[in-house]
C-alpha cells in the first residue's frame, strides 16, 4: 500500500518537474503574466484608493484601507484559484499544441496519478505568482495585514485549490471532446464564477438569479472566508460555515470531474480526437 | 487497379505458441465528408518475440491508424489485440507498461533539452532519474548525439536529431514491444542509417519485438523479418521479404512486389493519397 502511494507519488512528481522545468523555459514568459497579474492588482486596488474621489464624499483612511484590502484580497484570491483552474483547464489544450498529447496519454500513468501531478505543479506556479503580487502590491500601496489571521486564510485558500482542482478536472473534458471550441468553453465556465463568486463586490448586489448560482459556486465561500480572515482575523472554528461548503463542491467535483474526464478520454480514443492536431 | 486480395495467408503464422503482438479483426472507422471511411479493414497479425515486423503502405493505407490502436490511442470498432496475453482495453495500463511508441512527428516539450525530456519520459515509466540520466547519455552517444547537445532545447536540434531523441525515449524505457510508426521519414541517409543500425540492436540486444510501418521498400527489406503490406486499410499480403518476392516479385524485389499486389508503385499511391487528401 506504502510502495503503491509512494510509486503514484513518484510518477504524479514527473508532471510537477516538468510543469517546474517549462516555467524556467518560458520564463519571459512568466514574467509577462506576474507583471500582468501585479499591473491587474494594483488597479484594482487604487480603485479602493479612489474611493472617496468617485464618491465624491468624504472617507475616513481606516475606511478606504479596508476597501483596499477588501479588494486586494479579492483580487489576488481570484488570481490563485483562476490559475489553478486555467492550468488544469488547459491540459489538453496545451499538450496539443506542445505536440505532446498522445506521448503523455500514451504512458501508464493512472489518469487520477496525471492529474494530481499536474495540479502539483501548478499549485507551486500559482503559489509564486500570489506571493510575488502580494509583495510587489504592498510596495506600492499600504496594506493594512495587522488583523490577519494567516492560517485561516491558508486554509480557506487551500480549500478553494481543492475546489477549483475539481472545476479545472471538469471543464478539461470540453478541450477533449471539442477540440477547436473546448477551451473557450471552459474559459466561459471560469468567467461566470468570477461573476457570481463576488470576487470584487458583495454577492448581494446581485440579481437574485445569479445570487442563486453564486450559491454553488466555491468561490463564493473561499473569497469571502479570506476576507474574514485577513481583515478581521476569523479564526477557523468561526469560518467552519465557509469552510465546508466549499469543502463540499471540491470533495464532489473531483470525483464527478475525473469520472467526466475519464469518460471523455474514451469518446475521444473511439472519435480519434487524441492527437496532436485536433 | 488491381488489388490482391488476401487468400493465400489465412490465419497469421506465429513460431513460438504466444505471440508479442495478436491482432484479430481490427476494424476502424472514421466518418468523413459525411461517408464512412473504413481505415483499418478487418486486419489480423501476429508479431513473434523478437521479431521486426514491417508493415508497408502507401500514405493513407492505414498504417498509422493501426498503430494508433495497438498503442491505446485509438480504439477499435471491432475486433481485438492483445499484447503478451494482455487485451489492450482491459488491461490497458499493465500494457502500456510494455509498450512505446515513436511517430512520424517527433513529440517532445520541444523547450526543454533532450536530457529534460528523457527523465521526464523516465520518470513516467517508472526508470528513477539517475539512472535515467545515465542511461540517456550513453543511448544519445551511441546515436550519435555528442554530450554537448543533451541540455540544449531541443527546437535547436535538426529534425534528424529530435528523430533520434525520440528512438533514445523509446528504448530508455526498455519496452517489451516497440512500435515505430515511420521512425525514419524525413531522415538524410545517413540518420536513417543510423537509427535503422540501433533498432537491429535494439532487437538483438534487448530482446525487444518491434513493429514499423513504412513506405519505404528499402528499410523494410533491410530491416524486418516479415512484412505486410496494407492496401486500402487491408492487410493484402504477409511473408518474409523472400517469401513474398517468390510469390508476387517480378524481377526480385519489394517495390515489385508491391506494384503487383496494388497496381501501383508506392510513389504513385502515396501521390494519389495525397492528391485525394486535398
Amino acid at each position: 500500500m506504502i510502495a503503491e502511494f509512494a510509486a503514484q507519488a513518484g510518477l504524479a512528481y514527473a508532471f510537477v518537474e516538468r510543469e517546474v522545468a517549462l516555467m524556467k523555459r518560458y520564463w519571459l514568459w512568466e514574467v509577462v503574466w506576474i507583471v500582468y497579474g501585479i499591473v491587474t492588482s494594483l488597479s484594482v486596488a487604487f480603485i479602493g484608493i479612489a474611493a472617496p474621489a468617485i464618491s465624491g464624499n468624504a472617507v475616513d483612511p481606516a475606511t478606504t484601507s479596508r476597501f483596499v484590502l477588501y479588494l486586494l484580497v479579492g483580487t489576488i484570491a481570484w488570481r490563485f484559484m483562476g490559475l489553478v483552474f486555467e492550468n488544469i483547464a488547459e491540459i489538453i489544450a496545451w499538450e496539443r499544441w506542445e505536440g505532446t498529447i498522445e506521448y503523455t496519454f500514451m504512458a501508464p500513468v493512472p489518469r487520477l496519478t496525471h492529474l494530481a501531478g499536474m495540479a502539483g505543479g501548478t499549485i507551486v506556479r500559482a503559489v509564486v505568482f500570489s506571493v510575488t503580487t502580494l509583495f510587489a502590491v504592498m510596495l506600492f500601496i499600504p496594506v493594512d495585514l495587522s488583523h490577519a489571521n494567516a492560517l485561516s486564510a491558508i486554509v480557506m485558500l487551500a480549500v478553494g485549490t481543492v475546489a477549483f482542482m475539481g472545476l479545472g478536472i471538469a471543464s478539461a473534458v470540453f478541450p477533449l471532446i471539442w477540440t477547436e471550441k473546448g477551451l473557450q468553453m471552459a474559459y466561459i465556465v471560469q468567467a461566470v464564477v468570477l461573476l457570481v463568486s463576488g470576487v470584487y463586490y458583495p454577492t448581494s448586489v446581485l440579481p437574485g438569479w445569479l445570487q442563486a448560482l453564486s450559491v454553488v459556486s466555491p468561490a463564493t465561500y473561499v473569497i469571502e472566508g479570506m476576507r474574514r480572515a485577513l481583515l478581521d482575523g476569523a479564526d477557523l472554528a468561526s469560518l467552519w460555515p465557509l469552510v465546508w461548503p466549499a469543502l463540499l463542491v471540491g470533495l464532489l467535483s473531483i470525483p464527478i470531474g475525473l469520472r467526466a474526464f475519464v469518460a471523455a478520454e474514451r469518446y475521444a480514443k473511439r472519435t480519434g480526437r487524441l492527437k496532436r492536431s485536433g | 487497379m488491381a488489388i490482391a486480395v488476401r487468400d493465400d495467408i489465412g490465419p497469421p503464422t506465429v513460431r513460438i505458441s504466444r505471440p508479442a503482438l495478436l491482432a484479430h479483426g481490427v476494424v476502424k472507422c472514421f466518418r468523413s465528408s459525411g461517408k464512412d471511411v473504413r481505415a483499418v479493414d478487418d486486419v489480423s497479425l501476429a508479431v513473434s518475440r523478437g521479431e521486426i515486423y514491417a508493415l508497408l503502405g502507401a500514405n493513407g493505407s492505414g498504417k498509422s491508424t493501426l498503430i494508433r490502436v495497438l498503442s491505446t490511442l485509438l480504439e477499435a470498432d471491432a475486433g481485438t489485440v492483445t499484447v503478451f496475453g494482455l487485451d489492450i482495453r482491459a488491461d490497458e495500463l499493465a500494457v502500456k507498461r510494455l509498450i512505446n511508441r515513436v511517430s512520424v512527428e517527433a513529440s517532445f516539450f520541444k523547450k526543454l533539452s533532450a536530457m529534460e525530456n528523457l527523465v521526464y519520459a523516465g520518470r513516467l515509466y517508472g526508470v528513477p532519474a539517475a539512472d535515467a540520466r545515465t542511461r540517456s547519455r550513453e543511448i544519445l552517444v551511441r546515436l550519435g548525439i555528442t554530450a554537448a547537445r543533451h541540455d540544449e532545447p531541443l527546437e535547436k536540434l535538426s529534425r534528424g536529431m529530435q528523430q533520434k531523441v525520440a528512438i533514445a525515449r523509446a528504448f530508455l524505457t526498455s519496452p517489451s514491444l516497440l512500435l515505430l510508426d515511420e521512425p525514419t521519414t524525413g531522415l538524410d541517409i545517413r540518420s536513417k542509417r543510423e537509427v535503422q543500425t540501433f533498432v537491429r540492436d535494439l532487437r538483438d540486444e534487448h530482446d525487444a519485438t518491434i513493429l514499423l510501418t513504412t513506405h519505404d521498400l528499402d528499410e523494410a527489406e533491410r530491416l524486418a523479418d516479415r512484412v505486410g503490406v496494407l492496401h486500402g486499410g487491408k492487410l493484402v499480403a504477409e511473408g518474409t521479404p523472400s517469401e513474398l518476392v517468390a510469390r508476387y516479385g517480378g524481377r526480385g524485389s519489394l517495390e515489385d512486389v508491391f506494384m503487383t499486389i496494388t497496381g501501383r508503385k508506392i510513389e504513385e499511391a502515396d501521390k494519389g493519397e495525397e492528391e485525394a487528401g486535398t
